[in-house]
């Protein structure tokens, strides 16, 4: 990691479309989309999330060493995310129950 | 041991001596404060596992109970923390170009829409405690999602009360930070604090990111 100094134009632009997202968001989630609504309430999260980490935390200008201990972090939160499987291959839970 | 005079010439006193150069220092605090970062991932990864797996069993009652929070609350504490992490990373800026006025200005205006954060979500607790939707303590709701919707809301409880604390924990490391840079601790050479007190504030939004589609966002179309 060279010392980057991110211009701060690049800042506002990130942050206007961090709102824009924010208000799509609202949005979205008062159109009936069925399952979709909660893609595309994930699908807007990430992105925003992506935005922040690589532009806020400065990421995309960061060490290989610091790429791969995030995604590292990133990895086994998706293993501990799979738990879920455990869950729908059983037959005591009553799925979709009020 | 070297005379005092010899030692500030062999190197710049914001650099340590068990690193190489200023760079290797930097590049460690960033590698450390993400280690740490990472270990936050996994703690509030546990939380929305847990989210997950309920809202798969009972998606009706999270839809009736969602509907319930205070929307316009939790859009404006979006857009607030959204425009904090701005602040935040313009404070960065101003560090690492040695603009301490304005580094020290940044820093306020971040810790103050922090607190306006803080008060946004204590409004919202006192409406859900008006409305009876604190489990154990103060609890009614229609009885077809009586149970289950407890669930929802020990969930959001939980979920929002540990991000306050961090809320809370990041305007004190803020603080802290704002006596540095009005002390002249912080230099273009030794920015490293801001930086990574940076990461943890803007990690804090990442988490709120996900929070508030997730919990106040579900079934908003299917009771309008």
């Amino acid at each position: 990691m060279s010392e980057h100094i991110v211009p701060t134009r690049s800042y506002y632009v990130i942050y206007l479309v961090l709102m824009v997202c924010t208000a799509l968001t609202v949005w979205v989630a008062y159109l009936d989309l069925g399952p979709l609504n909660t893609v595309a309430a994930l699908a807007i999260a990430i992105f925003k999330a992506v935005l922040v980490i690589l532009f806020f935390m400065h990421v995309k200008y960061s060490s290989r060493l610091t790429w791969a201990v995030i995604a590292g972090g990133v990895f086994w939160f998706l293993i501990l995310l799979t738990i879920i499987g455990d869950y729908l291959t059983r037959a005591w839970q009553p799925y979709g129950s009020v | 041991m070297l005379p005092e005079a010899v030692h500030q010439q062999t190197h710049s006193p914001s650099l340590a001596h068990h690193f190489d150069n200023l760079e290797q220092q930097r590049e460690a605090a960033t590698l450390g404060m993400w280690a740490f970062l990472v270990t936050e991932i996994l703690f509030f990864g546990g939380l929305f596992t847990v989210y997950m797996i309920y809202r798969s069993m009972y998606p009706q009652a999270f839809a009736a109970a969602s509907h319930e929070l205070v929307i316009w609350a939790g859009t404006t504490n979006t857009a607030v923390l959204i425009t904090s992490s701005l602040t935040m990373a313009l404070a960065v800026h101003a560090a690492q170009t040695g603009n301490r006025r304005l580094l020290v200005t940044l820093l306020i205006v971040t810790i103050a829409l922090g607190c306006v954060f803080l008060g946004i979500k204590a409004f919202e607790y006192y409406t859900e405690w008006v409305e009876h939707h604190v489990p154990g303590l103060n609890y009614a709701f229609e009885p077809e999602y009586y149970r289950n919707a407890q669930i929802f809301f020990s969930l959001y409880f939980v979920m929002t009360g540990l991000h306050a604390l961090h809320m809370i924990i990041g305007i004190g490391i803020m603080l802290f930070m704002l006596w540095w840079s009005i002390r002249g601790v912080i230099t273009t050479e030794y920015y490293n604090p801001i930086e990574i007190a940076g990461l943890y504030w803007h990690f804090v939004d990442i988490v709120w990111i996900f929070l508030f589609p997730l919990l106040y966002l579900i079934g908003r179309h299917a009771h309008v």
